[in-house]
């Protein structure tokens, strides 16, 4: 382990192995032998694959082996009828542009490059549609219910209300990004053991999948994936690469490295799928709602359905006796979408959110003071209390540090040369989920405390959380706690997402603390030891070198009983050029109600972040597509803008801090979801106000604003 | 690419390599002598002798000598041939920042950078910044400051901090925003990277 020379607590565990670069990828492990796979891929949309030659490839200097469905390895579960569709060399059909059709492995990475080139493929091309907006439109094209419709009071009462409004909004692709490229390194060695450096958002999925595919038992597979260099969702399933990877390194008999390119990264690991969605609201005139009805449509791929919970928040977030949601999904020709950071709620909270500011506009009201009216006491849908929830301090906290009562209700009032400012809220709201974990620690007479658990840290900080929890329990330096993660054969734990790892794996981790410390309270009692005793005396005096306890973790009945959400409200100040539509945000207020705070650097951070992320959907992401050959042209990271160090002003991030009191035993909800849920809404709030001008389709650049 | 279109290198090196590069041609031009070439398992002999072409170079203070196949990047040769895993590989395209070094003390972004075109440089990698269990300030301003969360794009963000230091583009949060904008962090850690490196620039240490 690092030697620790970390000056504050609260300082990430990793941070000096991430500073010094000896923080180890997957892609960053030296294997005897290793070769390296470059995949080749699909140039037309849809079809079949009638010829594939792979003779110049597999005659190219340093060329070991061409991969494709022409000499497929063994995959058992490939081979049966049925199952997923895409199933990697066990089709010779297209579902999508780019799709991986073989994998050419070489011993060094410039020579599969460009063997990799060699390789040619004949194509049957059909027809294909990677238009949503078409689909949506074509009577014909297939739309499939993504989640069951729902109704409270009355169906679509938003029309016969006293004010109304009906409006739609379009959010296009999204590509996750995450800075390290997706890939794996797979090791195949005889009497079928596996040994694969993933990068992946849970080592127990990679580890199951893998099983599942290839028929061996999970113990044969060991997944290590102990640093991820993000994933913000995409790396939450193993790919077809990974698949074609494992099975490149079975037929070769030695390891084989993937790391793809960024180019490949638009279309092998998912991304946000677009979204067209009509809100209606209705309201009185004293300003409270009466109708909402959010109906969405979600892309998808042709091969493989992907849902997410677009419509979630209509059903709850406001006060009204009256909601109905639709959400149907429309499969175009384009790869399968995942889960995106805030994922479908993100979707829905641009929306909603939007409409939100729409009606307060049309009502004549302060947003802020419309939101408050409305805000709910208890669970409409569930019918049941918030086990927690604090929105009023929070657009409390908000307003004052963005100087609220310095915006004019009036859009375009305020107005210095050619720049117009405006400001902007809106809430996020997430799920606060709680999973089942198990956590082995081992305490040492050395003064030491090991934690384990098969969980993940992409990069929110799971150690350096854990690690906190068990500081405060036991009372143990932060120095002689490690939390070991990213390892299949430790204790399970399920992947990191939907914002549930501190809930999820923290519990565990402190019923482990709360367990030695118990053993060790008995085991002072037995040698008539003081009750207060250090724990290094007591095990020295039992002649132990150290006690060991694992524990499963879950929640109780408490859902039963409670509603359960993390709550973030986003505050920005806006300034948007009236000669170019430019749109600088120059001030972002995030105030986090997620129960106690456990680790408070990183959680800042996880705000920093999700505020980022927001600015990037608001104002600058979007996946392009030339849908004559349903290809991306923006697939680089010159032409697809996240967001740079310049885009970004100071950011404030406050926490109410106050412990949920029923969630688990730290009171703590998730936070990386509710960190950008809703916050493309505030910057589109913020530019309404400074230019009276309404953008509904993300993101908001300066065509849209001049148009 | 032509051997024609390749931007001169100096030395004997560059005389040699256009040399064994014209007999790749002619092996190129008939391709049965390739593939018998390649049958008999003589490709790696030719590789030796024609695609790769001697390189010195110093990195962290370390002299390597050593040849290379002039397609090699600077970035794949740290990682892949010395394991220097610590520069980054984010997008291969000098887009993202996350591979940056030191090339005689000015930032590159290693993608862009042939290791051929290297010769007789010294690179400074995120390996050789600290002065051995001492972390370079800026590595501790980082810390400090949780300039990072995934970690990823960290070693590059920081070679670009020291530099940027060294520039003097540091007056403000603004001008530092702007000459850090290379650097992509999709973790979102901007304003605490551009904390670490105001706190790193008022230390007043000379990088």
């Amino acid at each position: 382990m690092e030697k620790r020379i970390l000056k504050d607590d609260n300082d990430r565990v990793d941070g000096i192995l991430k500073v010094t670069g000896q923080a180890k990828y997957f892609a960053e492990y030296e294997l005897p032998g290793l070769t390296y796979g470059v995949l080749v891929t699909s140039t037309i949309t849809k079809g079949k694959i009638t010829a594939l030659d792979t003779k110049a490839a597999e005659k190219a200097p340093g060329v070991i082996a061409v991969i494709s469905h022409l000499n497929k390895p063994s995959a058992p579960a490939y081979e049966q009828e049925g199952g997923p569709q895409m199933k990697i060399f066990y089709t010779d059909k297209i579902f999508y542009n780019g799709q991986p059709i073989a994998i050419v492995v070489a011993n060094t990475f410039e020579r599969a490059t460009h063997a990799a080139s060699l390789v040619k493929a004949s194509y049957a091309k059909e027809e294909f549609n990677t238009d949503f907006e078409k689909a949506l439109k074509d009577p014909k094209a297939k739309k499939l219910q993504g989640q069951a419709d729902y109704k409270r009071g009355i169906e679509n009462a938003y029309k016969t209300a006293e004010v109304k409004l009906e409006e739609r909004y379009f959010l296009p692709i999204e590509t996750h990004n995450p800075m390290e490229l997706h890939g794996i390194i797979a090791d195949w060695r005889p009497n079928n053991q596996l040994t694969v450096y993933a990068k992946t958002q849970g080592v127990k999925a990679t580890q199951g999948t893998i099983a599942n595919v290839f028929k061996i038992p999970m113990e044969n597979i060991q997944v290590n994936s102990e640093f991820v260099g993000g994933g913000f969702g995409m790396a939450l399933r193993t790919w077809p690469l990974e698949i074609a990877t494992v099975m490149a390194s079975k037929h070769i008999g030695k390891p084989v490295k993937v790391v793809i390119t960024r180019m490949q990264m638009f279309t092998m690991v998912g991304n946000r799928p677009a979204a067209i969605q009509t809100i209606g609201l209705g309201a009185n005139k004293d300003g409270k709602l009466t109708g909402i009805t959010h109906r969405a449509y979600g892309e998808t791929s042709t091969y493989e359905n992907f849902t997410e919970g677009v419509v979630n928040m209509a059903k709850f977030m406001y006060q009204c006796d009256n909601v109905n949601t639709t959400y149907a999904i429309v499969p175009v020709d384009l790869g399968v979408p995942i889960w995106m950071r805030g994922p479908g709620e993100a979707t829905g909270a641009f929306a909603l959110e939007s409409a939100i500011d729409e009606m307060a506009h049309a009502l004549d009201m302060d947003p802020l003071d419309f939101r408050i009216k409305n805000d709910p006491e208890t669970d409409q849908q569930k019918n049941k209390p918030f086990s927690s929830k604090n929105i009023k301090e929070a657009y409390k906290i908000g307003a004052e540090k963005i100087g609220w009562s310095n915006r004019k209700n009036k859009p375009g009032s305020l107005v210095e040369g050619p720049w117009q400012t405006g400001y902007g809220v809106s809430i996020g709201v997430f799920n606060a989920n709680r999973g089942k974990a198990s956590v082995k620690g081992i305490l040492k007479a050395d003064g030491s405390l090991l934690l384990q658990s098969a969980t993940s840290d992409i990069g929110p900080g799971t150690g350096t959380g854990m690690t906190l929890i068990a500081n405060k329990l036991m009372k143990i330096p932060v120095n002689k706690i490690t939390f070991e993660l990213g390892d299949s054969s430790l204790p399970p734990a399920p992947s990191q997402g939907g914002s549930a790892t501190l809930s999820t794996v923290g519990s565990a981790v402190n019923d482990v603390c709360v367990a030695l410390n118990s053993a060790i309270a008995e085991l002072a009692a037995n040698s008539n030891m003081d009750a207060t005793a250090n724990f290094i005396d007591v095990l020295k005096k039992n002649n132990l070198p150290q006690i060991e306890v694992t524990k499963e973790s879950q929640g109780g009945k408490e859902r039963d009983s409670y509603s359960m959400y993390s709550f973030s409200i986003h505050f920005v100040q806006v300034k948007v050029h009236s000669l170019t539509g430019v749109v600088k945000v120059s001030k972002i207020v995030s105030v986090g109600d997620s129960g106690t705070i456990v680790s408070p650097k990183t959680a800042r951070s996880q705000m920093l972040g999700g505020a980022v992320g927001g600015i990037g959907m608001a104002l600058t992401e979007e996946s392009i597509i030339d849908h004559r050959y349903g290809r991306y042209i923006n697939n680089n990271f010159a032409d697809y803008h996240v967001p740079v160090n310049a885009d970004v002003p100071e950011i404030d991030v406050n926490f109410i801090n106050k412990p949920d009191p029923y969630i688990n035993p730290m009171g703590a909800k998730g936070m990386g979801e509710i960190a950008l849920i809703g916050f493309s809404a505030a910057v589109a709030n913020a530019v309404f106000n400074a230019t009276g001008k309404r953008i509904r389709t993300l993101p908001i650049t300066p065509d849209k604003i001049l148009a | 690419m032509k051997s024609s279109d390749q931007k001169p290198n100096q030395g004997d090196s560059r005389r040699d390599f256009l040399k064994k590069s014209s007999v790749i041609t002619a092996i190129a031009l008939t391709p049965g002598v390739a593939v018998k070439a390649a049958e008999s398992n003589a490709d790696e002999r030719f590789a030796e002798l024609f695609e790769k072409i001697p390189l010195k170079l110093t990195v962290n203070n370390k002299a390597y000598q050593t040849t290379v196949e002039p397609r090699v990047t600077l970035l794949d040769y740290l990682r892949e041939e010395l394991h220097l895993t610590g520069t980054k590989k984010g997008c291969d395209h000098g887009q993202c920042g996350a591979c940056t070094v030191h090339v005689d003390g000015q930032r590159v972004n290693s993608c862009l950078s042939l290791a051929v075109m290297n010769e007789g440089k010294k690179i400074t990698t995120i390996e050789g910044l600290a002065n051995g269990d001492t972390l370079h300030p800026m590595q501790a301003a980082f810390i400090k400051h949780d300039g990072f969360q995934c970690g990823y794009c960290t070693p590059g963000q920081i070679m670009s901090a020291v530099a940027c230091v060294r520039e003097g583009h540091t007056n403000s949060r603004a001008e530092i925003s702007e000459y850090m904008s290379g650097n992509i962090c999709r973790c979102g850690a901007y304003p605490n990277i551009v904390d670490a490196i105001i706190e790193v620039k008022q230390g007043g240490e000379t990088l």
